[in-house]
Protein backbone atom coordinates (compact mmCIF):
# COMPACT_ATOMS: atom_id res chain seq x y z
CA UNK A 1 0.00 0.00 0.00
CA UNK A 2 1.44 3.21 -0.87
CA UNK A 3 1.19 5.95 1.53
CA UNK A 4 0.62 9.90 0.58
CA UNK A 5 4.31 10.68 1.40
CA UNK A 6 5.70 8.15 -0.96
CA UNK A 7 3.22 9.04 -3.42
CA UNK A 8 4.16 12.53 -3.06
CA UNK A 9 7.91 11.38 -3.21
CA UNK A 10 7.36 9.33 -6.50
CA UNK A 11 5.56 12.30 -8.31
CA UNK A 12 8.91 15.13 -6.80
CA UNK A 13 11.54 12.53 -7.97
CA UNK A 14 9.79 11.73 -11.26
CA UNK A 15 8.73 15.26 -11.97
CA UNK A 16 12.48 16.12 -12.03
CA UNK A 17 14.12 13.10 -13.68
CA UNK A 18 11.65 12.69 -16.65
CA UNK A 19 10.94 17.03 -16.76
CA UNK A 20 13.21 19.56 -19.63
CA UNK A 21 15.94 19.11 -17.65
CA UNK A 22 15.94 15.73 -17.18
CA UNK A 23 17.71 12.26 -18.06
CA UNK A 24 18.08 11.92 -21.25
CA UNK A 25 16.08 8.44 -22.41
CA UNK A 26 14.49 8.03 -18.69
CA UNK A 27 10.71 7.13 -18.93
CA UNK A 28 8.11 8.19 -16.46
CA UNK A 29 7.68 4.48 -15.48
CA UNK A 30 11.17 3.65 -14.53
CA UNK A 31 10.73 5.69 -11.01
CA UNK A 32 7.98 3.05 -9.31
CA UNK A 33 7.74 2.04 -5.38
CA UNK A 34 9.43 -1.09 -4.35
CA UNK A 35 7.41 -3.70 -2.62
CA UNK A 36 8.81 -2.33 1.01
CA UNK A 37 7.54 0.81 0.01
CA UNK A 38 10.73 2.70 -1.18
CA UNK A 39 10.83 4.96 -4.67
CA UNK A 40 12.90 3.44 -6.71
CA UNK A 41 14.48 4.78 -9.77
CA UNK A 42 15.62 1.92 -12.26
CA UNK A 43 18.12 3.09 -14.72
CA UNK A 44 20.94 2.17 -17.18
CA UNK A 45 24.96 2.33 -16.53
CA UNK A 46 25.04 5.19 -18.61
CA UNK A 47 22.22 7.01 -17.49
CA UNK A 48 23.69 6.58 -13.39
CA UNK A 49 25.73 9.62 -13.22
CA UNK A 50 23.24 11.86 -14.48
CA UNK A 51 20.29 10.84 -12.02
CA UNK A 52 22.93 10.93 -9.25
CA UNK A 53 23.53 14.12 -10.24
CA UNK A 54 20.07 15.18 -10.42
CA UNK A 55 19.39 13.45 -7.04
CA UNK A 56 21.83 15.19 -5.37
CA UNK A 57 21.61 19.00 -6.83
CA UNK A 58 17.99 19.59 -7.54
CA UNK A 59 16.40 17.13 -5.04
CA UNK A 60 18.34 17.31 -2.48
CA UNK A 61 19.53 13.56 -1.25
CA UNK A 62 22.73 15.03 0.36
CA UNK A 63 24.11 11.83 1.76
CA UNK A 64 24.38 8.08 -0.08
CA UNK A 65 23.49 5.76 2.68
CA UNK A 66 25.07 2.45 0.62
CA UNK A 67 26.17 0.86 -2.49
CA UNK A 68 25.56 -2.61 -3.09
CA UNK A 69 25.13 -5.32 -5.92
CA UNK A 70 22.99 -8.59 -6.06
CA UNK A 71 24.30 -11.78 -7.72
CA UNK A 72 21.29 -13.32 -9.49
CA UNK A 73 23.43 -16.53 -10.67
CA UNK A 74 25.89 -17.87 -13.19
CA UNK A 75 24.94 -17.79 -16.44
CA UNK A 76 22.75 -15.43 -16.44
CA UNK A 77 22.92 -12.54 -19.18
CA UNK A 78 21.92 -9.55 -16.71
CA UNK A 79 23.89 -11.42 -13.85
CA UNK A 80 24.74 -8.29 -11.20
CA UNK A 81 21.95 -5.72 -10.18
CA UNK A 82 23.59 -2.31 -8.68
CA UNK A 83 21.61 -0.64 -5.20
CA UNK A 84 22.72 2.91 -4.60
CA UNK A 85 20.45 4.36 -1.45
CA UNK A 86 20.46 7.78 -0.70
CA UNK A 87 18.98 9.73 2.03
CA UNK A 88 17.71 13.23 2.53
CA UNK A 89 17.83 14.37 5.63
CA UNK A 90 16.29 17.67 5.10
CA UNK A 91 13.00 16.11 3.32
CA UNK A 92 13.15 13.11 5.75
CA UNK A 93 13.25 11.34 2.46
CA UNK A 94 15.38 7.76 0.94
CA UNK A 95 15.38 6.58 -2.90
CA UNK A 96 16.64 3.68 -4.06
CA UNK A 97 18.15 3.93 -7.71
CA UNK A 98 18.77 0.16 -9.11
CA UNK A 99 21.38 -0.68 -12.49
CA UNK A 100 21.23 -3.79 -13.92
CA UNK A 101 24.48 -4.96 -15.65
CA UNK A 102 25.57 -7.76 -18.26
CA UNK A 103 28.21 -9.79 -17.96
CA UNK A 104 30.30 -11.68 -15.23
CA UNK A 105 32.65 -8.95 -14.98
CA UNK A 106 30.26 -5.55 -14.92
CA UNK A 107 31.75 -2.14 -14.83
CA UNK A 108 29.47 0.88 -13.75
CA UNK A 109 30.64 4.81 -13.04
CA UNK A 110 31.63 5.69 -9.89
CA UNK A 111 29.68 8.12 -7.69
CA UNK A 112 32.57 9.33 -5.60
CA UNK A 113 33.00 12.64 -7.55
CA UNK A 114 29.61 13.35 -5.90
CA UNK A 115 29.77 11.89 -2.33
CA UNK A 116 33.19 11.62 -1.44
CA UNK A 117 32.20 8.66 1.26
CA UNK A 118 31.22 6.31 -1.25
CA UNK A 119 34.70 5.15 -1.84
CA UNK A 120 34.69 2.92 0.97
CA UNK A 121 30.99 1.06 -0.32
CA UNK A 122 32.40 1.16 -3.70
CA UNK A 123 35.56 -0.56 -2.94
CA UNK A 124 33.82 -3.02 -0.41
CA UNK A 125 31.39 -3.71 -3.24
CA UNK A 126 34.20 -4.56 -6.07
CA UNK A 127 36.11 -6.62 -3.01
CA UNK A 128 33.60 -9.12 -2.24
CA UNK A 129 30.97 -8.87 -5.96
CA UNK A 130 33.56 -8.13 -8.05
CA UNK A 131 32.14 -5.09 -9.73
CA UNK A 132 34.73 -2.62 -11.40
CA UNK A 133 33.97 1.50 -10.67
CA UNK A 134 35.05 3.15 -13.58
CA UNK A 135 36.81 6.35 -12.60
CA UNK A 136 37.31 5.57 -8.66
CA UNK A 137 40.43 7.01 -7.80
CA UNK A 138 41.42 4.58 -5.65
CA UNK A 139 39.49 0.97 -6.17
CA UNK A 140 41.52 -1.33 -3.66
CA UNK A 141 40.34 -4.54 -1.75
CA UNK A 142 38.86 -3.35 1.25
CA UNK A 143 38.43 -6.43 3.36
CA UNK A 144 40.16 -9.41 1.80
CA UNK A 145 43.92 -9.31 2.14
CA UNK A 146 45.22 -7.36 -1.06
CA UNK A 147 46.38 -9.56 -4.28
CA UNK A 148 43.70 -12.14 -3.47
CA UNK A 149 42.32 -13.42 -6.46
CA UNK A 150 38.50 -14.16 -5.77
CA UNK A 151 35.57 -12.44 -4.92
CA UNK A 152 33.70 -14.22 -1.99
CA UNK A 153 30.14 -12.64 -2.15
CA UNK A 154 29.58 -14.38 -5.42
CA UNK A 155 27.16 -17.17 -6.07
CA UNK A 156 30.37 -19.21 -7.32
CA UNK A 157 32.74 -18.79 -4.83
CA UNK A 158 32.25 -21.67 -2.39
CA UNK A 159 31.98 -20.64 1.23
CA UNK A 160 35.11 -22.62 2.34
CA UNK A 161 37.18 -20.32 0.41
CA UNK A 162 39.48 -21.08 -2.38
CA UNK A 163 43.02 -21.26 -1.26
CA UNK A 164 42.49 -19.09 2.13
CA UNK A 165 45.91 -20.06 2.91
CA UNK A 166 47.83 -18.99 0.18
CA UNK A 167 48.79 -15.68 0.73
CA UNK A 168 49.80 -16.18 4.37
CA UNK A 169 52.12 -19.04 3.09
CA UNK A 170 53.75 -17.20 0.39
CA UNK A 171 54.60 -14.37 2.81
CA UNK A 172 55.89 -16.85 5.24
CA UNK A 173 58.05 -18.63 2.64
CA UNK A 174 59.72 -15.03 2.01
CA UNK A 175 60.11 -14.39 5.50
CA UNK A 176 61.60 -17.01 6.34
CA UNK A 177 64.44 -17.13 3.27
CA UNK A 178 64.95 -13.50 4.30
CA UNK A 179 65.46 -14.80 7.70
CA UNK A 180 68.03 -17.39 6.26
CA UNK A 181 69.90 -14.78 4.56
CA UNK A 182 70.53 -12.08 7.04
CA UNK A 183 71.61 -15.34 9.60
CA UNK A 184 73.97 -15.99 7.07
CA UNK A 185 75.54 -12.63 7.14
CA UNK A 186 75.82 -12.47 10.40
CA UNK A 187 77.54 -15.57 10.69
CA UNK A 188 79.99 -14.67 8.09
CA UNK A 189 80.57 -11.34 9.57
CA UNK A 190 81.54 -13.37 13.06
CA UNK A 191 84.22 -15.02 11.47
CA UNK B 1 85.70 -32.46 64.14
CA UNK B 2 82.86 -35.34 63.53
CA UNK B 3 81.42 -35.15 59.98
CA UNK B 4 78.80 -33.03 59.71
CA UNK B 5 74.90 -34.26 57.76
CA UNK B 6 73.00 -32.13 55.78
CA UNK B 7 70.06 -32.56 58.12
CA UNK B 8 71.35 -30.73 60.95
CA UNK B 9 70.48 -27.76 62.01
CA UNK B 10 71.08 -24.98 61.81
CA UNK B 11 73.46 -25.29 58.93
CA UNK B 12 70.07 -26.98 56.56
CA UNK B 13 68.22 -23.94 57.34
CA UNK B 14 70.41 -21.93 55.13
CA UNK B 15 69.77 -23.58 51.71
CA UNK B 16 67.80 -26.28 50.17
CA UNK B 17 69.43 -28.93 47.82
CA UNK B 18 66.96 -28.79 44.55
CA UNK B 19 67.70 -29.67 40.66
CA UNK B 20 68.60 -26.81 38.41
CA UNK B 21 66.06 -28.05 36.36
CA UNK B 22 63.13 -27.83 39.03
CA UNK B 23 64.00 -24.04 40.22
CA UNK B 24 64.06 -22.84 36.77
CA UNK B 25 61.00 -24.07 36.14
CA UNK B 26 59.61 -23.24 39.21
CA UNK B 27 60.62 -19.70 38.26
CA UNK B 28 59.37 -19.51 35.34
CA UNK B 29 55.75 -21.15 36.06
CA UNK B 30 54.94 -18.44 38.47
CA UNK B 31 55.69 -15.74 36.36
CA UNK B 32 54.05 -16.43 33.16
CA UNK B 33 53.34 -13.47 31.78
CA UNK B 34 50.76 -12.89 29.16
CA UNK B 35 50.26 -11.45 25.64
CA UNK B 36 46.54 -10.60 25.76
CA UNK B 37 45.62 -10.95 22.07
CA UNK B 38 41.93 -10.66 22.21
CA UNK B 39 40.85 -11.07 18.49
CA UNK B 40 37.39 -10.73 19.35
CA UNK B 41 34.48 -11.42 21.50
CA UNK B 42 36.87 -14.06 24.05
CA UNK B 43 38.88 -10.79 25.14
CA UNK B 44 36.06 -9.52 27.16
CA UNK B 45 36.11 -12.40 28.93
CA UNK B 46 40.14 -12.64 29.05
CA UNK B 47 40.06 -8.99 30.45
CA UNK B 48 37.38 -10.63 33.46
CA UNK B 49 40.12 -12.76 34.34
CA UNK B 50 42.65 -10.65 34.47
CA UNK B 51 40.60 -7.90 36.54
CA UNK B 52 39.70 -7.71 40.36
CA UNK B 53 36.86 -10.12 40.59
CA UNK B 54 38.38 -13.76 39.34
CA UNK B 55 42.27 -12.22 39.81
CA UNK B 56 44.97 -14.00 37.59
CA UNK B 57 47.21 -12.46 40.09
CA UNK B 58 46.67 -15.49 42.12
CA UNK B 59 48.40 -17.09 39.64
CA UNK B 60 51.45 -14.83 39.36
CA UNK B 61 50.42 -13.84 35.62
CA UNK B 62 48.47 -10.58 35.91
CA UNK B 63 51.23 -8.54 34.44
CA UNK B 64 49.50 -8.58 31.07
CA UNK B 65 52.23 -6.65 28.66
CA UNK B 66 50.87 -4.80 25.50
CA UNK B 67 54.35 -5.66 23.58
CA UNK B 68 55.56 -9.04 22.57
CA UNK B 69 58.92 -8.24 24.04
CA UNK B 70 57.82 -8.88 27.42
CA UNK B 71 55.96 -11.77 27.09
CA UNK B 72 56.00 -14.98 28.01
CA UNK B 73 52.05 -16.69 27.42
CA UNK B 74 50.50 -16.00 24.05
CA UNK B 75 46.97 -16.32 24.63
CA UNK B 76 44.82 -16.05 21.36
CA UNK B 77 41.41 -15.13 22.31
CA UNK B 78 39.24 -15.04 19.90
CA UNK B 79 38.60 -15.60 15.94
CA UNK B 80 41.60 -15.62 13.81
CA UNK B 81 41.48 -14.61 9.77
CA UNK B 82 43.85 -15.49 7.48
CA UNK B 83 44.24 -11.71 7.15
CA UNK B 84 45.66 -11.34 10.85
CA UNK B 85 47.33 -14.28 11.26
CA UNK B 86 50.53 -12.72 9.74
CA UNK B 87 50.22 -10.60 12.71
CA UNK B 88 49.85 -13.06 15.24
CA UNK B 89 52.60 -14.93 13.77
CA UNK B 90 54.71 -11.84 13.68
CA UNK B 91 53.75 -11.43 17.55
CA UNK B 92 54.85 -14.96 18.33
CA UNK B 93 58.24 -14.56 16.66
CA UNK B 94 59.26 -11.02 18.35
CA UNK B 95 58.46 -13.13 22.06
CA UNK B 96 61.50 -14.11 23.30
CA UNK B 97 61.96 -17.60 24.41
CA UNK B 98 60.89 -19.59 26.36
CA UNK B 99 57.46 -19.06 25.35
CA UNK B 100 53.95 -20.74 25.50
CA UNK B 101 50.99 -20.72 23.21
CA UNK B 102 47.08 -20.86 24.40
CA UNK B 103 44.24 -20.69 22.41
CA UNK B 104 41.08 -19.85 23.89
CA UNK B 105 37.60 -19.71 22.88
CA UNK B 106 36.90 -23.01 19.97
CA UNK B 107 37.17 -20.37 17.22
CA UNK B 108 40.85 -20.35 18.02
CA UNK B 109 41.50 -23.57 18.86
CA UNK B 110 39.71 -25.52 15.56
CA UNK B 111 37.70 -22.30 13.82
CA UNK B 112 34.80 -23.14 15.60
CA UNK B 113 31.37 -22.40 13.85
CA UNK B 114 33.21 -20.24 11.23
CA UNK B 115 34.38 -22.99 8.88
CA UNK B 116 34.84 -20.08 6.21
CA UNK B 117 36.77 -18.47 3.83
CA UNK B 118 38.06 -15.92 5.88
CA UNK B 119 39.12 -17.46 9.07
CA UNK B 120 42.51 -19.89 9.70
CA UNK B 121 40.79 -23.86 10.81
CA UNK B 122 42.41 -23.37 14.42
CA UNK B 123 45.56 -21.45 15.53
CA UNK B 124 47.86 -24.84 15.49
CA UNK B 125 47.50 -24.66 11.85
CA UNK B 126 50.69 -21.74 11.72
CA UNK B 127 51.49 -22.02 15.88
CA UNK B 128 52.41 -24.98 18.14
CA UNK B 129 49.67 -24.76 20.71
CA UNK B 130 50.53 -26.08 24.03
CA UNK B 131 47.07 -25.87 25.45
CA UNK B 132 43.35 -25.90 24.32
CA UNK B 133 41.12 -23.86 26.09
CA UNK B 134 36.93 -24.87 25.12
CA UNK B 135 34.09 -22.93 25.27
CA UNK B 136 32.42 -20.07 23.38
CA UNK B 137 33.91 -17.99 24.94
CA UNK B 138 35.32 -20.13 28.17
CA UNK B 139 34.28 -18.51 31.28
CA UNK B 140 37.45 -17.41 33.34
CA UNK B 141 37.65 -19.90 36.02
CA UNK B 142 38.28 -22.18 32.47
CA UNK B 143 40.96 -20.27 31.08
CA UNK B 144 42.51 -20.11 34.89
CA UNK B 145 41.83 -23.62 34.73
CA UNK B 146 44.22 -24.10 31.87
CA UNK B 147 46.88 -21.95 33.41
CA UNK B 148 47.18 -23.96 36.19
CA UNK B 149 47.65 -27.07 33.93
CA UNK B 150 50.36 -25.31 31.59
CA UNK B 151 52.22 -24.43 34.85
CA UNK B 152 51.70 -28.04 36.01
CA UNK B 153 53.55 -29.26 32.28
CA UNK B 154 55.94 -26.20 32.57
CA UNK B 155 56.99 -28.27 35.81
CA UNK B 156 57.79 -31.20 34.01
CA UNK B 157 60.30 -29.49 31.25
CA UNK B 158 63.71 -29.58 31.09
CA UNK B 159 65.54 -26.43 30.51
CA UNK B 160 69.21 -27.01 31.14
CA UNK B 161 68.84 -30.01 28.67
CA UNK B 162 67.00 -27.55 25.93
CA UNK B 163 70.27 -25.55 27.10
CA UNK B 164 72.91 -28.20 25.94
CA UNK B 165 71.35 -29.51 23.34
CA UNK B 166 69.88 -26.60 21.60
CA UNK B 167 66.15 -25.91 20.99
CA UNK B 168 64.50 -28.52 18.48
CA UNK B 169 64.13 -26.97 15.07
CA UNK B 170 60.80 -27.74 14.78
CA UNK B 171 60.08 -25.90 17.97
CA UNK B 172 58.32 -22.86 15.76
CA UNK B 173 56.38 -25.11 13.11
CA UNK B 174 52.95 -25.34 13.19
CA UNK B 175 51.40 -28.52 13.25
CA UNK B 176 50.01 -28.20 9.62
CA UNK B 177 46.42 -28.43 10.80
CA UNK B 178 45.94 -26.53 7.86
CA UNK B 179 46.02 -29.23 5.10
CA UNK B 180 43.52 -31.37 6.84
CA UNK B 181 40.78 -28.88 8.00
CA UNK B 182 37.75 -29.53 7.82
CA UNK B 183 37.48 -27.37 4.49
CA UNK B 184 36.04 -29.64 1.66
CA UNK B 185 37.85 -27.72 -0.57
CA UNK B 186 41.39 -28.69 0.63
CA UNK B 187 40.12 -32.30 2.17
CA UNK B 188 41.60 -33.74 -1.00
CA UNK B 189 45.24 -32.59 -0.15
CA UNK B 190 47.87 -34.99 1.29
CA UNK B 191 49.40 -34.33 4.91
CA UNK B 192 53.08 -33.57 4.96
CA UNK B 193 55.53 -35.17 6.72
CA UNK B 194 56.12 -33.97 9.80
CA UNK B 195 59.69 -32.86 10.47
CA UNK B 196 61.35 -34.81 12.87
CA UNK B 197 64.32 -34.42 15.74
CA UNK B 198 67.55 -34.23 14.41
CA UNK B 199 69.76 -37.26 15.11
CA UNK B 200 72.02 -37.43 18.03
CA UNK B 201 75.18 -38.04 16.34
Amino acid sequence: MTSEKQAATQARVAAVLTGSNGVQGLAVDAIGIDHDGMVCVTATPEQLHEVCVLLRDALGFESNTFVTARDHGVGREQRFEMFYQFLSVAHVDRVRVRVMTTGDDPEVPTITDLWPGTSFSERECWDLMGVRFSGHPDLRRLLMPQGYDHHPLRKDFPHVGIEPDKLYNQWDEERRAAFAISEAERLEGKR
Amino acid sequence: MGQVGLSEAPFSESFAATRLDWIVNWARKNSLWPMPLGLSCCGIELMAMIGPKFDLARFGAEAARFTPRQCDLLIVAGTMTWKMAQAVRLVYDQMPEPKWVMTMGVCSSTGGMYDSYAVVQGVDSILPVDVYVPGCPPRPDAVIDSIIKLQQRIQRERPVKDLIEGIPDYADVGTGHTLHQPNRAVAHKKLPALPTRPSQD
